[in-house]
């Protein structure tokens, strides 16, 4: 019962704070809307003058920028997501220059903030006063407010009912009262949203600028992609060629060297097929590390599940791993996520001082899902460091995201998203034995 | 002995096969993947199978898959496991029946002679071997724990070797002491780790590894 108490108290709550914000952005829309609208007119109409406007212009797209992605955020708020729209602003264009002034006439997005200014401070402004004058208006008949006014004024009329002629009549308020109020707290939510729907129309990007937006993001990650694999080869090349190669140089030379002392000089040649012997042992162990690096066997062998366990018993920290992915992955995917995670696994160890770590993997819906968890000191930063960086940038070859969540003093959550398809559901009993 | 080998590797199988030939091994069959193998234990039923980690047709886990089956169908099989690279997850489920008589070693071993010769002998004993890189490991990572920060460096020494499955005279042999100062080692540590002594040398494997949490 008194969870039924809280939670239409806690709507209560909602409410009274969307018909608040009715208010503020009511205000907002109409001051700020119609000061830039102005400043937007005359900044254009300056233009031709001494070309004052190629100055002026740039530094109200700023403000008015700075205002539409206010409205972005409130509307994201409310629950209607609008994405930004801009061309990014090439670099060496400070305000007042000419390239800025290009920049910033070129784009499509300054005439459509442009557009939506003075409509949207109209119907937001209609919208928000709405949803905050009706349960207002509405409280003020269902507190008896009208029936004592009538008492006081000679004349006073509330909703439908002008003037209030007698006692019945002003009695009728309350519940005409209660009626407005209901239809306020109830349309409240709807009446914002309208407005930011309309908001929409015109401050969301269009069909081109969208997808010239997503080519920007791809050309990056393709680039990121491409540098990440060429430094990649040249790793494993210098690998080899520092690490393997030599060590079998020299063990030809050792098996060359024993073979001519063979006869003459047994004993010597004795130890330097032992000495060959360890050298190959050495080589070996190196070219494993260096396949660990290209793509780790038990990977192969048993898929991200299978090899996030098998990660899990060689690190420090005890780590608890939960896999639930009915099928295979595609391959890249598989060697992506895991050496994300094998990156993370990694960093808990070398920073984060936790006694337990968490790694929870889920395919549903066409997305994976990786979470890592910690109990270590927090603090982590996916700007700070070069290794969260170089997971970003591995995810986003995949269209994939990370989001870092870690206060000072932990827990540390760090969940990675990877779009991707399921191949054939798994039939080997690989943790058959588990 | 009679060995029964699976290694798709012909270069690998002809070697193998060599080798324990030569030391006066039968090699009864040498098959090269992984469905030939239960059907040449069943028929041979040789002393030791020696299994590559990965065989055809699908080149994953395949001989380690066949292996843990062949055990299931033929208790107490010894297996000898080799592979190009140990993972502590492969070698905790070969030892999850604790029965013994299994050997999970890296291939470059088989270089070592006398030491790979050794390990095949022990495993077809019922013994246990472990490779020293699954064991240094085991080792580094439980390395902050209070009963293993108690031991002294010759007695790490003598438990990594314990935990390989060597017995106490090849310790003795490998680390040039008696093997009377071995025992002694060995008693010391079993103490300081809480576990009870035992002159079973399997058994004795088990617990260290268990003590390991493989």
């Amino acid at each position: 019962m008194s969870g039924v108490d809280r939670d239409i108290s806690q709507v209560l709550k909602d409410r009274a704070v969307t018909a608040v914000r009715g208010l503020l952005i009511a205000v907002l829309s109409l001051s700020a809307n119609i000061t830039l609208f102005a400043l937007m007119v005359t900044a254009t109409a300056l233009i031709p003058v001494l070309g004052i406007g190629i100055v002026a212009l740039p530094l109200v797209v700023v403000a008015v920028r700075w205002r539409a992605e206010l409205e972005r955020r409130l509307a994201g708020w409310s629950g209607v997501h609008i994405a930004t729209p801009y061309h990014p602003i090439p670099q060496n264009a400070p305000l007042g220059s000419w390239r800025r002034f290009r920049a910033v006439v070129s784009d499509p997005a300054t005439w459509r903030d442009f557009a939506w200014l003075l409509p949207g401070a109209i119907i937001s402004g209609v919208l928000g006063i709405l949803a905050f004058a009706l349960p207002v208006y509405g409280l003020e008949g269902a507190l008896f407010v009208p029936v004592l006014l009538y008492g006081v004024l000679d004349w006073y009329g509330y909703g439908a009912t002008w003037p209030l002629d007698d006692l019945p009549t002003a009695l009728s308020t309350v519940p005409q009262g209660l009626f407005l109020l209901l239809v306020g707290l109830v349309a409240g939510p709807f009446l914002l949203r309208a407005g930011f729907h309309f908001g929409r129309l015109l401050l969301a990007p269009t069909a081109a600028s969208a997808l010239r937006q997503r080519v920007a993001t791809l050309t990056t990650s393709r680039a990121d992609t491409v540098d990440a694999q060429a430094a990649e080869l040249r790793r494993i090349e210098r690998d080899l060629h520092d690490g393997a190669q030599a060590r079998l140089v020299s063990l030809g030379m050792n098996i060359g060297l024993a073979e001519a002392l063979l006869h003459r000089n047994p004993d010597a040649a004795e130890k330097l097929l032992a000495e060959a012997r360890e050298a190959s042992g050495q080589a070996l162990g190196e070219l494993r590390q260096v396949v660990r690096g290209i793509l780790p066997p038990v990977l192969a062998e048993r898929g991200l599940g299978g090899a996030v366990s098998a990660l899990a018993l060689t690190v420090a920290v005890p780590v608890e791993v939960d896999v639930d992915i009915p099928g295979r992955l595609p391959a890249p995917v598989e060697s992506a996520a895991y050496f994300c995670v094998a990156e993370m696994l990694a960093n808990i160890v070398k920073h984060s001082g936790a006694r337990q770590a968490r790694v929870g993997i889920r395919h549903h819906d066409g997305l994976l899902s990786i979470r890592v968890t910690d109990d270590g000191a927090g603090g982590a930063d996916p700007e700070g460091g070069s290794g969260l960086r170089g997971v970003q940038r591995r995810l986003a070859a995949f269209d994939g995201t990370m989001t870092v969540t870690s206060p000072r003093g932990g827990p540390t959550v760090v969940t990675m998203e990877l779009p991707c398809a399921l191949s054939s559901p798994k039939i080997s009993p690989s943790s058959a034995t588990d | 002995m009679r060995v029964v080998i699976a290694e798709d590797l012909a270069l690998l199988r002809d070697g193998l096969t060599r080798l324990l030939t030569a030391f006066d091994h039968e090699v009864v069959a040498a098959v090269d993947n992984g469905p030939a193998l239960l059907p040449a234990l069943l028929e041979h039923k040789p002393d030791i199978a020696i299994v590559d980690v990965r065989l055809p047709p699908t080149f994953t886990d395949e001989g380690l898959r066949a292996a843990v089956a062949a055990r299931a169908r033929i208790p107490g099989l010894p297996v000898l496991v080799l592979s190009q690279y140990v993972e502590q997850l492969y070698a905790r489920e070969l030892l999850s029946d604790r029965a013994g008589g299994v050997g999970y070693l890296l291939k470059d071993r088989v270089a070592h002679v006398e030491q790979f010769l050794d390990a095949v002998q022990r495993v077809a004993d019922g013994g246990s071997v472990m490779d020293p890189d699954v064991v240094a490991q085991l080792l580094a990572r439980r390395a902050s724990d209070q009963p293993l920060k108690g031991l002294t460096p010759r007695e790490h020494e003598v438990l990594g070797l314990m935990a390989e499955g060597r017995s106490n005279a090849a310790i003795a042999a490998r680390i040039f002491i008696t093997e009377k100062a071995v025992s002694k080692h060995i008693n010391s540590i079993l103490a300081k780790l809480g576990l009870p002594p035992s002159e079973d040398d399997n058994r004795r494997v088990m617990a260290v590894l268990a003590y390991l949490r493989i």
